[in-house]
């Protein structure tokens, strides 16, 4: 017998909840927007807020596109796209430009996103003084007034600590001027991608049962001092081994038979398409 | 003392009660109370109708017992809780001519942050116990504007060499020194935007005897150099009277007695400040 499911998942109830929710995030760029998180066939923590995000507005007319950290293969980003083609029949893309909902983790694309595409993102941690402050009453209070003395701290604390901003991830951007937000674990490489972006992004935190935004054309500044300025990772004289990349987010490998370490784009999909205009040899 | 110029900080029918009071209690000229306790409605009088004046460079100290309403007041000045009724002007803030308890609390934050320091008793309520003390001593900077890393790192060295904290130890967390090491960090970051009010509050008490005197002689030698306006609460006359040019003795939430500390020492009028006296030598 074989369970009959409402079109994407959700009842429809759940779906207009987490959509108000969305158009609030969207109304107050970076402000987390609290809603009921639902249960979801995978575990909390596994993507579930950007999953809910993407249940609640996917449509027949979709075309999608799920990544777990640059790839769109992974265990993790197949089951979700698995969940999605069997409650919705929308079908799946790995090209960037080909889709018009993009379901990520720890990645803005390297493509660059154009208007009219949306982009949700995984979230872990919607909190961005939450190390500094434990109470959530308190973090709202703070947000409320403006005050982020907190975030510019624990930045202070690495700098003091390692001589350089060490966070490889989830570097606290401003937001329009307002908001301090957790633009969720992409690298800083990807920071400056949400700057202006043609595109909508949203992030969702399940666990957390937060739901926040960034509008097309909305300002995002990373969190930098005067005098220790904001330096996304670079990878000066490195080009992907297999399709020739430079301006690109990589991973540094190992080739244990060569004995060398050697660079490859992190986005998969990005590297296959080089490959793929490249002419043979 | 300069008596003749006009005060930095003036003070004006201060009352902090908890509970709403009674027909009891309620008019302050005639209230019933037991100590500062309504019996009939259970409401505590812990600041009544306190007025004084805090001259620039002068140390004023406060004594009295626990339950006299000191440590009230303090927290009062210092916003971290709200005050029934009452005024309080601030020569430095908009000329003194704005009741500092009618401010925002975001302008409460700036005052907080620009004009005044405070040391507590408790070295939890004034430190973040597990960031570095350079950290801590950044963070009040950091809450005045201040984002300039080396700038802060220098001043905050300059700081912990003033109050005798070895540089080398600075990045090290306040849980790991010693009672008497984590009140001059204390010190250290209530000075750090040269504030013309510092608030010490109990700042030696359950501290060794030899520890007291040295954190006493630092607060002394700071205060000649610095010039810098103090209010000065202690249990302890001995503390008072090493420190204090004028003295305020509390009971009860009330002022029972003012006057020079020397005065008061080799005169005292009221009963209580008498037994207090008497029990110094
Ligand atoms: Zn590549
Ligand atoms: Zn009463």
């Amino acid at each position: 017998m074989r369970i009959q499911y409402n079109f994407a998942f959700l009842d429809e109830g759940s779906k207009r909840e987490i959509r108000r929710a969305t158009l609030k995030a969207i109304a107050i760029p970076g402000y987390q927007v609290p809603f009921a998180s639902r249960e979801l066939p995978i575990g909390r923590g596994w993507g579930t807020g950007g999953l809910q995000l993407t249940l609640s507005l996917i449509g027949k007319s979709d075309v999608l596109k799920v990544i777990d950290q640059g790839s769109d293969e992974s265990v993790n980003a197949v089951s979700i796209k698995k969940l999605i083609d069997k409650t919705t029949g929308v079908p799946a893309t790995d090209a960037t430009e080909a889709a018009t909902l993009i379901q990520s983790r720890h990645r803005i694309p390297e493509v660059p996103l154009r208007t009219g595409q949306l982009l949700v993102l995984q979230v872990p941690m919607p909190e961005p003084l939450r190390m500094y402050e434990p109470s959530e009453l308190e973090t709202k209070r703070l947000h409320g007034e403006k005050d982020y003395s907190g975030a510019w701290l624990m930045l202070f604390e690495q700098i003091m600590k390692y001589r350089s901003v060490s966070t490889g991830a989830d570097h606290p951007v401003m937001v329009n001027d307002r908001y301090v937000m957790a633009p969720s674990p992409i690298p800083k490489f990807d920071n400056p991608k949400m700057n202006y972006s043609e595109a909508l992004i949203l992030l969702g935190a399940g666990r957390e049962k937060k739901i926040y935004a960034v509008p097309p054309y909305t300002q995002v500044v990373s969190l930098a001092f005067e005098d220790v300025p904001f330096e996304p990772e670079s990878f000066p004289g490195h080009s992907c081994r297999q399709c020739g990349a430079e301006d690109v987010f990589m991973d540094e490998l190992y080739d244990s038979e060569k004995e060398e370490t050697y660079y490859q784009c992190n986005d998969t999909s990005y590297c296959l398409q080089r490959m793929n205009a490249q002419p043979l040899v | 003392m300069g008596q003749i110029s006009s005060p930095i900080m003036s003070v004006r029918q201060l009352n902090k009660q908890f509970g709403k009071g009674c027909e009891q209690c309620s008019n302050s000229d005639n209230r019933k109370l037991e100590r500062n306790y309504c019996r009939a409605c259970g409401t505590v009088y812990s600041c009544q109708n306190l007025s004084f004046d805090l001259y620039p460079g002068e140390v004023l100290g406060i004594v009295g017992e626990s339950g006299s309403g000191k440590s009230t007041l303090m927290r009062s000045l210092y916003f971290d809780q709200e005050v029934t009724t009452g005024e309080a002007y601030l020569q430095p803030y908009k000329e003194g001519a704005v009741n500092l308890f009618q401010e925002s609390s975001q302008q409460q934050k700036y005052i907080r942050n620009h004009l005044m320091g405070k040391v507590y008793q408790n070295p939890v309520l004034g430190l973040r116990m597990g960031f570095s003390s350079i950290g801590n001593i950044a963070e009040k900077m950091i809450a005045a504007g201040n984002r300039n890393v080396a700038a802060m790192e220098a001043r905050g060295s300059e700081l912990l060499d003033q109050v005798h904290i070895p540089v080398y130890r600075m990045k090290e967390a306040p849980k790991k020194f010693s009672g008497g090491m984590q009140q001059r960090v204390q010190i250290a970051k209530a000075l750090s935007n040269n504030p013309p009010i510092l608030l010490l509050d109990e700042v030696t008490t359950g501290l060794d005897l030899s520890v007291q005197a040295n954190v006493l002689d630092l607060i002394k030698h700071l205060q000649r150099e610095l010039k810098i306006s103090m209010l000065l609460v202690s249990h302890d006359l001995g503390v008072i009277r090493m420190l204090a040019d004028r003295t305020m003795v509390m009971l009860d939430g009330r002022v029972v007695e003012q006057g020079l500390t020397d005065q008061i020492l080799e005169d005292p009028q009221h009963a209580y400040t008498q037994q207090l006296v008497h029990s110094l030598l």
